[in-house]
């Protein structure tokens, strides 16, 4: 069975709530049946607002969403069939766990015996069986949030739709679930439209990433190459750390440029920069700079220590580097370690092709 | 493992647990002291004169201290046949020193309540006595007989005999329209003076009707008010609250401006050509006028709790309702109602509660068919000046909002209730 490549699809959508500001301006996305898409992006972006317009509780201003080739935007949402898990989890608390599930094959008029079996493999999904006549009350943030997500599949629905499911969860909680969400949307295949701001849990469960600010997809692309090749400036500030130098184009090649920067100048791999005398700024992840390197790299340079932090698997390092006391180095701790010392002097190195020139900030 | 059986000294050598408890004791006497002048309160406002309401609704005892060596003699006599003579002597010597001390009066009214009559020949006896006619000397029974013939009537001796006891339920019979007959069972009174149960029921009708009104309106202007943004829903609280802020003789006086047959309403029923101007309506001195003015009266007792259970209610759970395949009705009925019980009941009780020992508003506006039994009550509080009787109604009213909450809290729960 072929998937089908535009089993959702937002065609041109814009939303305004007030008539003045649009809050999803032309949005054009496409997301792949059985695939898990997440919104990223900071509040204020959108994200929520299309999650929404999808679930049908709000209406796209203009444009149309397309549910598996038909137009859903005129129809209610409870005739859309799709699965919501929401930010609190919002179940019934005067219903049993074992209720909550039955709720939505209740009013589709499933019969007993199959509600019976339904909300018994849902539970065991989530491996939480033997918690059917529990109130929500009675179970801890995780529980209850399994719970959710087990509702929000019992009914197999098409599409399930989860608006930062995590958020209210602790750190360890949270990194478990995340998990133990990725592994239910492989064994199942339901296609997992996913709304978040936190840019890890975006990265360990996507399958695509679609970056939101201001309206707009920033960036649409797979986990590893948001990370490493962002298309401009405010998806590689968004999504991981991120050294910047503000410079202008003095040379350009078809694979290398030189940005000159206040006093000096570097070598970068331009990628929306076109032509000479153009603004950029240059993004370079902070684990792509080396210490001492042994190869030879095209940009080298030495810099003065300002800080050193501690963080347990790695080291950060603080640097005074190019007129920028910002540069952050991010040094692995293992048993070769150097001795990095605060106003010690080291040498710095980098390849061009990791320094990308994106559009200025 | 020993740290759990040995005992913690504190540092002069006093186990840490009596020192604790002593420390505890402090606080609790603290704690008591500050909630003292509430408690001496509630005692002396409402504790006592609950018990005064109901030792005078059942105190009988004027009677039984008025004529004490008759009650005496009676206790040998069988309450068939005319008693005999040392009855007769007993009761003449208790008359006699009620004449002395002029309080004979007093026993033939309270007699003649237990059976019509007894005041005129109370005051035969009385000229009787006063003149001296009666001679000690000889047999009483004879000379008593024949003051008036009804002293021979048997029945009035057993209405005596019947006022013995120094307490009696009579006053709550009345109020159900009931009286104790001449051989003491419990009768009830003629079908066209049963004025009481009619008000009984009329009262739990008009509480009950009121408290759906209310109910009906408070449930959607509590929704609205929950899901308004904040400075629209301030707004509409102050619309609720606005009457709280009002006299309540005021609110009511307001209704009659309206209501009345050439008020406010009629003027405007006719202006539109609903009513003719002849036949105006009466919406007021009825049941109509009660439930219009109590309705709006009472309303914010409903909407005021409803609206602290709807706030606590999370949108996303309707629309995880219709998410979930719900329509808008299912979601509504299934998710959003069950959750607001607790403040439907609150509500309700409430109202309904108030309702049912409202006085004021009834008392202008009801007339003769909307009128409720606090009235009745105030009526023998102040016409009729048989307190004892309002007391028992009093009583009676307490113990049916009494009956009600218990009724309530085993079908709902007390513990379901949420005012805010």
């Amino acid at each position: 069975m072929s998937k089908n490549p535009e089993f959702v699809k937002f065609d041109k959508v814009d939303k305004s709530y007030d008539g003045k500001v649009l809050v999803v301006k032309d949005l054009q996305l496409d997301i792949a049946e059985g695939e898990f898409i997440t919104m990223l992006g900071p509040s204020g972006s959108g994200k929520t607002t299309c999650l929404m317009m999808l679930a049908g509780f709000e209406t796209p201003t203009h444009g149309e969403i397309l549910l598996d080739g038909n137009i859903i935007s005129n129809i209610p949402p409870h005739k859309r069939g799709i699965g919501m898990v929401f930010q609190n989890y919002a179940l019934f608390p005067h219903m049993t766990v074992y209720e909550n599930l039955a709720f939505p094959l209740r009013v589709r008029k499933v019969e007993k015996s199959e509600i019976d079996k339904k909300v018994d493999k849902a539970l065991s999904m989530v491996s939480l069986n033997g918690f059917e006549s529990r109130m929500p009350a009675q179970l801890s943030g995780g529980q209850q949030q399994r719970v959710a997500v087990a509702r929000a599949l019992v009914f197999d629905p098409a599409v399930v739709l989860m608006d930062e499911p995590l958020g209210a969860l602790d750190k360890n909680l949270r990194e478990s679930m995340q998990y133990e969400i990725k592994h239910i949307h492989e064994s199942i295949g339901v296609t997992v439209v996913y709304v978040t701001h936190d840019q890890s849990e975006a990265l360990t469960m996507s399958n695509r990433i679609a970056v939101f600010n201001d309206g707009k997809v920033q960036q649409l692309s797979d986990p590893a190459e948001l990370y490493e090749k962002p298309v401009n400036s405010f998806v590689a500030e968004f999504i991981g750390e991120n050294n910047t130098f503000n410079g202008e184009v003095v040379d350009i090649d078809k694979d290398k440029c030189k940005v000159k920067l206040a006093n000096s100048e570097i070598l970068a791999n331009p990628i929306s920069v076109k032509s000479k005398g153009e603004k950029t700024t240059v993004s370079l992840r902070p684990e792509r700079a080396l210490i001492n390197p042994s190869d030879k790299m095209d940009n080298m340079f030495t810099g003065k220590i300002e800080e050193v932090i501690y963080h347990g698997d790695h080291t950060r390092v603080r640097l005074n580097l190019l007129g920028s006391s910002e540069f952050i180095l991010k040094v692995p701790n293992s048993t070769s370690n150097l001795e990095l010392k605060v106003s010690q002097d080291i040498n710095i190195g980098w390849n061009s092709t990791d320094a990308r020139a994106l559009d200025p900030k | 493992m020993s740290s759990e059986t040995k005992q913690i000294l504190t540092t002069d050598g006093i186990p840490l647990e009596v020192s604790l408890k002593k420390a505890e004791k402090k606080n609790k006497i603290k704690a008591f002291l500050l909630v003292a002048p509430l408690l001496l309160f509630l005692i002396i406002t409402y504790v006592f004169p609950i018990g005064e309401m109901f030792s005078r609704s059942i105190d009988d005892k004027m009677i039984t201290n008025m004529l004490p060596k008759t009650f005496k003699e009676m206790e040998k006599w069988d309450g068939k046949e005319l008693p005999s003579e040392d009855v007769y002597k007993a009761f003449y010597y208790d008359f006699k020193l009620l004449v002395e001390k002029q309080e004979h009066g007093k026993l033939g009214q309270r007699l003649n309540k237990e059976k019509n009559g007894f005041n005129s020949i109370t005051k035969k006896l009385f000229r009787q006595v006063k003149r001296n006619k009666i001679d000690e000397s000889i047999g009483i029974k004879e000379q008593i007989m024949k003051v008036h013939k009804r002293w021979r009537n048997v029945e009035y001796w057993q209405a005596i005999k019947r006022t013995a006891p120094p307490y009696t339920l009579a006053k709550y019979l009345k109020g159900m329209d009931m009286y104790y007959g001449a051989d003491g069972s419990i009768a009830q009174v003629d079908e066209d003076r049963r004025i009481h149960r009619i008000l009984w029921l009329r009262t739990l009708e008009i509480a009950f009707f009121v408290t759906l009104f209310c109910f009906l309106m408070g449930y959607p202007i509590a929704h609205l008010l929950a899901t308004l943004p904040m400075k629209y829903s301030n707004l509409l609280m102050i619309c609720v609250l606005l009457p709280f802020w009002t006299s309540l003789l005021v609110r009511t006086a307001s209704w009659m401006i309206l209501l009345q047959q050439q008020g406010v309403v009629n003027d405007f029923f006719v202006m539109i050509g609903l009513v003719a101007d002849d036949s105006r309506p009466e919406m007021m001195y009825n049941k109509v006028g009660t439930y219009v003015a109590m309705t709006q009266i009472l309303l914010p007792f409903m909407v005021l709790p409803l609206y602290s259970v709807m706030k606590t209610i999370s949108p996303s759970l309707m629309r995880a309702g219709k998410s979930l395949g719900g329509t808008p009705f299912v979601a509504f009925w299934k998710v959003y109602f069950p959750l607001t019980i607790p403040g439907i009941g609150a509500g309700c009780l409430l109202v309904f509660i108030l309702a049912i020992g409202y006085y004021i508003t009834p008392a202008l506006v009801g007339g003769a068919s909307g009128t409720l039994i606090s009235n009745q009550i105030a009526f023998h509080m102040k016409q009729t000046l048989d307190w004892s009787f309002a007391s028992a109604m009093g009583l009676m009213l307490l113990t049916g909002v009494l009956v009600i909450y218990w009724i309530y809290n085993k079908l709902v729960g007390v513990d379901n209730i949420k005012l805010g």
